[in-house]
């Protein structure tokens, strides 16, 4: 499909505009753990939009956002109250509510389908492909007649973030708080629900009614997945909403010419399909909260574990006097922890190139670094054996078990606070002697050989 | 049987892997986490037949887990768990779970007679409908804790301790040999305390096992014969009259092993992604 | 006229399949919308349905490509179901490895689907081989042009649906009811939970050409939540439920047919809505009519039996009792006193002499019970307050039906006082004697 100046940009530009809008009161949505809310309220303002339709009898009309904005007030508060009242369940009773309005909107609709160019499946769809031809000129300048709209939406969704942040903010992640503190809490879920109810009406032209839901959550859930903290959880969610819009487009004009002679597909659906793919990304590969950066991350954890056991390996083979070769060490980790053949290969692997041992006679001894780290290693291992044992009654032939766990996340400050509880005799339970606090000190690796 | 503190526990190793086959519960090195953060250490323990058991411990010392964990409501990171020497998916039957009263939502649209006719249907199997003879147990089993007269009642009309008396008369229904009551005490009148002992000295009487979380100190002793004292690792387990002593529970309760607690929080950082270690 | 009594009776062959059907398809809805319900699951009916129209529509395409027309039903409606019940897997799967909260997951997959759906659909209509098959009639459902063999085919799978619900019905409360004990005594809770979202997705897709998918929701969850406020009983609500679904359906389909412009499916909706509108209002457990009641029934209660300990408590040893003494009494203002007295003076339980308040003798009885229970159990709360009952049913006719008559004649004995009134154990406001 070719590129048409004049069209397609203005498609791109008021996808993007939309996505803007959305991503500001849909964060919150989220954060608030009322995205399904999202969805009722843009459903709900379907009856609204049809009534301001009748009154006024055009598409252009302030009639038509009144009449939905307060269609999705309207809902938004009976949900509250048949919840608190009816004594049902906060998904049902906006599920009650919101196909109760969507029914009225749709019968509505149809007394209205003689008028011209209200129909159906353009409130639930959008009609994006049709916005650049529909022009006004405002200030001497031709744009689609939804621009001017969403560019007020936009900064009227801004200005009430930098007005109410903080108590937005609050509100979403701890309402009770918020109140003991004196904010106005049913006021700012207000004035919330009327941002989102706004925001639906001024979008519903350009990506329909359902497929608000797509913009006002599923950037903002990917934004969350990407940080943890509200700003740039913000500032992602706009960013993300927008590629996905630009992305949608491009994808409606081009991924049908795959499937043989289709000229194009609808642009909001792709764009919700985009919101999809980029929250998939997001899902899998996030920095903290990716499945693959866990996967990873799981993986070289087990390769530091297996690595520091090896290394605890040589030096208990150099304590008792029985050298091990790597093939020794790694039958051993293999079969007394849980890692398999390759991550054992790759921990034996490991220490040798970072230089932590080195081959005598094909047996493995200690550098003066290993054997520092080593002993670091094995001191944390029996001072929790011995302090399980003294302090935490658990049985000797237990403690082993646990401290192999415990010696990979014990820092010096642990170990000191655990030699300080222990009785000072030395030795572990199972009668070893616990490395000193300063091992290279008292001799190097070839002290602890007879 | 009886544990008493390290030294002792000490003496047992090479037994360690055993089972006795007569007690009712036996849980050998189990550890529970959740999200990787231990909250049950090695636990090792083995309930003796006949008993009322109480297990006491600080809050989210893991005593509600403890019984989940041997059900198989919560998954375990290691142990293994014998009912007179067999796992539980063959024991299901002789084993009555009385959770917490806290786990249901009370305004569920049945009466207090449906709820205790649930402990019957493990026995109904799949698709068989509940009949007189089941509602007849059910109607004794209500007669028992005192309940006859509300057993048309919707449950969120019954008070909290009756409530409890409900779920009580649930596990009885099954006619276990061994019960597993989740803080069946808790915030519940007189009366209902009252009935509740009076039902698990019947059942002690007729040779069945109770073990109960349980967080009243004052009544340990009247009310209980062994007691487990539990904060995230068993410290002492064995017969009251030994085990029940100001030196036992210092140990449980007071001290927290903050020890513990930071390595248990750093194991659980370990396997987050994105935090170095 | 004659339109009217022929669509109302079923005589035409055509309208009373399409009637029966629907009919059917809306007591499934309400009875498996019950369980869904309480199971707290109500709006992944919601999921499932949006998530039908990517799988209609790519179960079109790949017809297609094998040569086929397309527009085979069955093949439709397996792809929209294999669609419903992936979605609400991709929903699980999302909660558990995510940090995202259920609602969340929801709508990323709901909003994302539909996308999806309207993007191929898009695709399916401007194919120069692709004749639309009446696609998109499955969104806003096209109940009027309901063929026969669809009919028979929603009625059937209706059917089977509701009699899975009644053999797994035990199954299906113990699950909903408490999962934790099903689990504890080994009931398969995945199994079960897979289960009820096969017949919430089967009720979905038969719903498709008769509701829409956006509003099958409806017929899932209102008569559900309607039947809530008429019964305490499961087996009860799921009846009602279905019979509720089941005239919803049917005056939907009448309404429509009868008068033009009417779409069937927002009818059978609204209609679900009115009677849940009656319900909530008028319902006869939980309807708030009734619970305004019981609160004023409960104010006007305990207004009488204050009025009467107060005129007792006064007049202990003497005849009668001056008006503005009884104003001293508690914090009433003077016409909350008029008010009470004048009740009570109507129920004949006492005698006004000008400004002077006189007990009948049956209000003299009525008000002696009252202030012996009132101090048996202020008696009975100071014996045992550190064990005191949190719940105890004050408001109780007679102090033994709480108490239990060996508990009564023991408080009784503590004063040894026999069956005689108890003096209050405390001084009594407003007493100077």
């Amino acid at each position: 499909m070719t590129w048409m100046w004049g069209v397609d940009d203005w498609i791109i530009i008021l996808g993007v505009m939309a996505a803007l809008a959305c991503a500001i009161p849909g964060t919150f949505l989220l954060l608030r753990g009322m995205s399904m809310m999202g969805d009722a309220i843009s459903h709900a303002v379907l009856p609204g939009i049809a009534i301001g339709f009748l009154i006024s009898g055009t598409r252009d009309s302030s009639w038509m956002f009144i009449g939905a904005a307060v269609a999705g007030v309207c809902a938004a508060v009976l949900t509250q109250v048949l919840h608190r009242f009816g004594r049902l369940e906060r998904g049902a009773a906006m599920g009650v509510i919101f196909t109760t309005f969507f029914a009225v909107g749709l019968v509505l609709l149809v007394q209205t389908a003689d008028h011209v160019d209200l129909d159906p499946n353009c409130v639930l769809y959008g009609a994006i492909e049709l916005a650049p031809i529909d022009l006004v000129t405002i200030a001497g300048l031709d744009m689609p007649r939804s621009f001017p709209v969403l560019v007020v939406i936009c900064i009227l969704n801004l200005g009430l973030l930098l007005l109410l942040y903080k108590e937005l903010k609050i509100c979403s992640f701890d309402p009770a708080m918020a109140r003991a503190s004196g904010v106005n809490v049913t006021l700012v879920n207000q004035i919330h629900m009327i941002m989102t109810a706004a925001t639906c009406v001024a979008c519903f032209e350009v990506v329909g009614s359902i497929l608000v839901v797509a913009l006002l959550v599923v950037p903002a859930a990917a934004a969350r997945l990407m940080s943890d903290r509200l700003p740039i959880v913000l500032i992602l969610s706009l960013v993300i909403g927008s590629i996905a819009a630009s992305l949608g487009h491009l994808a409606a004009i081009n991924v049908p010419g795959w499937f043989g002679d289709v000229p194009e597909t609808s642009t909001a659906g792709m764009m919700a399909v985009m919101t999809g793919v980029l929250f998939l990304l997001a899902w899998l590969l996030a920095p903290r909260h990716g499945l693959f950066t866990q996967i990873l991350h799981r993986w070289r954890l087990r390769i530091r574990i297996a690595s520091e056991d090896a290394l605890g390996l040589v030096f208990r083979s150099i304590e008792n006097d029985s050298g091990m070769t790597r093939i020794d060490i790694r039958r051993t980790i293999v079969s007394f922890t849980e890692v398999g053949v390759v991550i054992a290969w790759i921990a034996v692997r490991r220490i040798r190139r970072d230089g932590l041992i080195d081959l005598k006679d094909n047996r493995c001894v200690l550098t003066e670094e290993g054997y520092r780290r080593a002993s670091e290693l094995i001191r944390s291992h029996r001072l929790w054996e011995a302090w399980l044992w003294q302090h935490a009654d658990l049985a000797a032939d237990h403690v082993h078990g646990q401290a192999m766990r415990l010696e990979h996340v014990t820092d010096r400050s642990m170990r000191e606070k655990l030699a300080a509880q222990i009785d000072a005799t030395g030795i572990d339970p199972h009668g070893r002697p616990i490395p000193s606090s300063n091992p290279v000190g008292d001799g190097g690796p070839e002290r602890s050989r007879p | 049987m009886t544990n008493q503190g390290p030294r002792a526990r000490a003496s047992r190793v090479g037994q360690g892997s055993e089972h006795d086959h007569r007690s009712p519960l036996s849980i050998h090195d189990m550890t529970v986490a959740y999200d990787r953060k231990p909250v049950l250490w090695d636990v090792d323990l083995d309930v003796p037949a006949g008993q009322l058991v109480c297990i006491v411990g600080p809050n989210g010392a893991g005593k509600s887990t403890l019984l989940k964990a041997c059900l198989d409501l919560v998954p375990k990171v290691s142990g293994d768990i014998r009912f007179w020497g067999k796992g539980i998916s063959r024991q299901r039957g002789k084993v009555a779970y009385v959770p917490q009263r806290e786990s249901v939502d009370w305004d569920f649209p049945v009466n207090a007679l449906d709820v205790v006719a649930m402990g019957t249907y493990g026995k109904l199997g799949w698709f068989k409908p509940v009949g007189t003879k089941q509602r007849k147990a059910a109607r004794e089993a209500l007669d028992r804790v005192g309940l006859q007269d509300l057993m048309d009642r919707q449950i969120s009309q019954l008070s909290g301790g009756q409530q409890q008396r409900v779920f009580l008369a649930r596990a009885l229904v099954q006619n276990p040999d061994l019960y597993l009551m989740d803080e069946p005490f808790a915030s519940v009148d007189a009366s209902t305390e009252q009935a509740i002992l009076d039902v698990m000295r019947q059942l002690r009487e007729a040779g069945r096992t109770v073990v109960c979380v349980h967080h009243d100190l004052q009544t340990v002793r009247e009310s209980f014969d062994w007691v487990v004292m539990l904060n995230m690792r068993v410290v002492a387990a064995g017969p009251v009259e030994e085990i029940f002593t100001i030196e036992n529970l210092k140990r449980t309760y007071g001290g927290r092993l903050t020890l513990l607690d930071q390595a248990a929080m750093a194991l659980g950082r370990a396997h987050q992604a994105g935090e170095r270690v | 006229m004659d339109d009217f009594l022929r669509v109302l009776l079923l005589q035409e062959y055509n309208t009373r399949l399409v009637v029966i059907g629907t009919v059917l398809l809306g007591m499934a809805a309400g009875t498996v919308g019950s369980l869904l319900l309480l199971r707290k699951r109500a709006l992944v009916g919601d999921v499932i349905s949006h998530a039908t129209l990517p799988g209609v529509g790519l179960a079109f395409l790949f017809m297609m490509m094998f040569g086929g027309s397309g527009r085979w039903s069955p093949g439709l409606l397996i792809g929209a179901a294999a669609a419903g019940l992936l979605a609400a897997g991709l929903v699980m799967c999302i909660r558990r490895t995510t940090i995202l909260k259920d609602d969340a997951a929801m709508a990323i997959v709901m909003s994302t689907a539909f996308g999806l759906g309207i993007a191929v659909l898009g695709v399916i209509q401007d194919m120069p081989s692709g004749n639309q098959a009446g696609l998109e009639s499955i969104i806003f459902g096209k109940t009027a042009s309901m063929i026969r063999s669809e009919a028979i085919g929603i009625g059937i799978t209706a059917i089977v649906i509701l009699v899975s619900c009644l053999v797994l019905y035990k199954e299906f409360r113990l699950l909903c009811f408490d999962e934790q004990y099903a689990g504890s005594q080994g009931w398969p809770v995945m199994v079960l939970d897979v289960a009820l979202l096969v017949l919430g997705t089967l009720v979905t897709v038969i719903g498709l050409q008769a509701v829409g998918l956006i509003l099958i929701l409806a017929m899932l969850i209102i008569p559900a939540a309607a039947a809530r406020y008429w019964t305490d009983r499961l087996l009860m609500m799921m009846f009602m439920s279905a019979g509720l679904g089941a005239l919803s359906a049917w005056f939907g389909v009448t309404i429509s047919a009868l008068v033009p412009r009417m779409p069937a499916g927002s009818i059978i909706v609204l209609s679900s809505s009115v009677f849940f509108l009656i319900s909530l209002l008028l319902g006869s457990r939980r309807g708030l009519i009734i619970q305004i009641w019981h609160q004023i029934s409960l104010r006007r209660r305990v207004g009488r039996q204050h009025i009467l300990r107060a005129i007792w408590e006064c007049s202990e040893g003497r005849s009668s009792v001056h008006r503005d003494h009884l104003i001293g009494m508690r914090s009433w203002s003077t016409g909350r006193v008029a008010r009470l007295l004048q009740a009570a003076r109507r129920r004949g339980e006492i005698s006004m002499d000008s400004e002077q308040v006189i007990l009948t003798d049956s209000g003299g009885a009525q008000a002696r019970d009252i202030v012996r229970n009132h101090r048996l159990w202020e008696l009975f709360l100071i014996k045992h307050a550190d064990i005191a009952p949190t719940h105890v049913d004050r408001d109780a006719d007679a102090i033994e039906h709480v108490l239990g008559l060996d508990m009564v004649e023991e408080l009784e004995a503590a004063l040894s006082q026999g069956d005689t009134l108890p003096t209050s154990p405390h001084s009594i406001a407003g007493v100077q004697s």
